[in-house]
């Protein structure tokens, strides 16, 4: 091996390690911070005991999973009941491979290791695990593996409470990739590339996506909470209906393994969110980030820290507002709201962008986002003041006006 | 048709899910900036007095108290009246008699995990030596320390119940 290609797989070591840690630390936190969060919004306090103010609570529920008994049930499917959890957690974590979590740094960097020999790299060093030529395909691909664990979670537990809940969740998970996957079609529209890297770059140039592609981003977003069975999607789990859906049946070590999985996904489609729509690790109004000094991959990872934390933070807050959807309002959602609407939007937006390129002239990048800004303007008035009355969710106005009308009936007969 | 429905009032025009989602989200996030209502249990504590925070109503009905007089001796005179009345049985009375003729107990005990707190022998006691207190922390390591005798029902110091509420005694 070669002095570069010893160095670029030692770095690529060292940043599989970083992010993992991260990833696993950060998780744990996330716990926490959910936990927090919830009490905030219900004025309480939270845990507060364990550390100070409950910083160490992940660590005690991590040793109390780890030391309680492991129960098999007996009739389920052993080895799939065991894959499973595996199945869940691993996607999850393949996909912070792949998101961009700094700007790039400039490395030179020659030494002369001990055993390893001489390592050199030089150039710029990207700071996403791997810098995939798929991109957000890669996202798509695997985030949509992660049914399999829970759905075989759900039907090897031989109960019926957890094949339900693995029923639904694959039903949802099926239904809402598709709307995730037509949502980030104008994304491609507007860069051409599917590379995150050249995604974050057409933003720093031109505007943030949210701002010209608003719709696309909205849809994502919805698309995304239900990808992670977040509330108001969490039909899968649905304590009040099926005690705990499909991890009914899993404890200790194992159980955890799905809140990791969840936690996981959910930094993941925060990260993608920022990534694809809020200009990733780009900081807004100056230019210095761009240039791979040292100082700026600490500043635009910071940058990004703090823009995931908002949407894990705004999860949360979904979580602990809404109530969770009907199941025929969930598929009707998935399928008669957002495909279409995802599908009309491409449409809209290829319209637009070959209307101000071709018909109007626009050349410059900034520009041809503001009038696309403009647009969606427009589409989200129409979006949100006269197509969601009553159609985005149907509300239970329908079924008491059949009420309604057996009331009317029952006053006339009497 | 015998059965009434009962419809509730919806919202007659068709509201936008959306805008409904953000109105509640700017409620619970009102919510994370109130202050909170916890009360910091070992911390913080509900006491008999109005002073605290967190205040037990005086008429709780928690272990029993024994009272003493300027002497410091018992109160109780082992009439016999609140083992008679006490309807879980928990009261254990052996009189004795000194010298001149005052009785008073050999043995008082009380099982507190018999005990169903109804406040009679308080009620009943005509010397008011016996009382329930204000009083919640229970806690033992053995099932044995729940039968308090004489000596230990004489020695706390919380505060008695007061069985009704002063300013209205005949529950109106």
């Amino acid at each position: 091996m070669t002095a570069a290609e010893k160095g670029f797989l030692l770095l690529s070591i060292v940043k599989m390690i970083v992010i993992f840690t991260i990833t696993m630390v950060g998780v744990a936190l996330l716990t926490l911070m959910e936990r927090k969060v919830s009490a905030w919004m219900q004025n309480r306090h939270g845990p507060n005991r364990v550390g100070w103010a409950g910083i160490l609570q992940p660590a005690a529920d991590g040793i109390k999973n780890i030391i309680k008994e492991e129960t098999l049930p007996a009739e389920a499917n052993l080895g799939i009941f065991m894959l499973a959890p595996a199945l869940a957690f691993i996607p999850a974590l393949l996909l912070g491979a792949v998101i961009p979590w700094a700007a790039p740094l400039r490395v030179n960097w020659d030494a002369h290791l001990p055993l390893i020999g001489a390592v050199s790299y030089h150039g710029l060093l990207s700071m996403a695990m791997t810098d995939l030529p798929v991109g957000f395909l890669f996202v798509l691909a695997i985030s949509s593996l992660g049914v399999y664990g829970i759905a075989l979670a759900g039907w090897s537990s031989n109960n019926k409470y957890s094949l339900l809940g693995g029923l639904r969740s694959s039903a949802q998970m099926i239904s809402y990739e598709v709307a995730m996957g037509m949502s980030l079609i104008p994304v491609l529209l507007l860069t051409g590339n599917v590379t995150f890297q050249q995604i974050i770059q057409e933003q720093q140039h031109g505007l943030w996506f949210v701002l010209p592609l608003f719709l696309s981003f909205f849809l994502f977003l919805v698309a995304g909470f239900a990808e992670t069975n977040r509330l108001p999607f969490d039909l899968p789990e649905a304590e009040s209906e099926l005690i705990a859906g499909y991890h009914t049946e899993y404890s200790a070590m194992k159980f955890s393994m799905f809140p990791i999985a969840e936690y996981t996904n959910m930094a993941t489609v925060s990260a993608m969110v920022v990534t694809l729509f809020f200009g990733g690790w780009d900081i807004p109004f100056i230019t210095w980030d761009q240039h791979g000094s040292g100082l700026a991959t600490l500043a635009t990872a910071l940058f990004m820290f703090l823009k995931v934390l908002f949407f894990l933070f705004f999860f949360m807050w979904i979580r602990w507002t809404l109530p969770r959807f009907r199941y025929d309002q969930l598929m009707a959602l998935g399928w008669k709201v957002m495909l279409p609407l995802a599908l009309g939007y491409i449409m809209v937006t290829c319209l637009a962008i070959w209307g101000i390129e071709h018909l109007a002239g626009v050349t410059g990048l900034r520009i041809k986002m503001l009038i696309l800004f403009g647009i969606n303007l427009v589409l989200g008035y129409l979006v949100f003041f006269l197509l969601d009355r009553g159609h985005i969710m149907s509300g239970s106005y329908r079924a008491s006006s059949n009420l309604d009308a057996g009331a009317r009936r029952a006053r006339a007969a009497a | 048709m015998a059965i009434g429905v009962k419809v509730l009032r919806r919202p007659e025009r068709q509201v936008s899910y959306v805008r409904a989602a953000l109105k509640g989200m700017a409620l619970t996030f009102k919510h994370m900036l109130q202050p909170k209502v916890t009360m910091q249990y070992p911390e913080e504590k509900s006491t008999g007095d109005a002073r605290g925070q967190y205040t037990i109503s005086p008429r709780w009905r928690g272990t029993h108290r024994m009272l003493s007089d300027e002497q410091g001796r018992t109160k109780c005179v082992a009439c016999g009246l609140c083992p008679q009345i006490c309807p879980a049985n928990c009261i254990k009375l052996v009189p004795g008699e000194d010298e001149a003729g005052n009785r008073y107990p050999l043995i008082y005990e009380i099982d507190e995990f018999r005990c169903v707190f109804c406040g009679y022998c308080q009620e009943v006691c005509p010397e008011e030596a016996i009382h329930v207190g204000v009083h919640f922390e229970n806690s033992e390591y053995s099932r044995d320390r729940f039968v308090y005798d004489l000596e230990r029902l004489s020695s706390q110091v919380h505060p008695v119940s007061t069985l009704w509420d002063p300013s209205d005694p005949k529950g109106e």
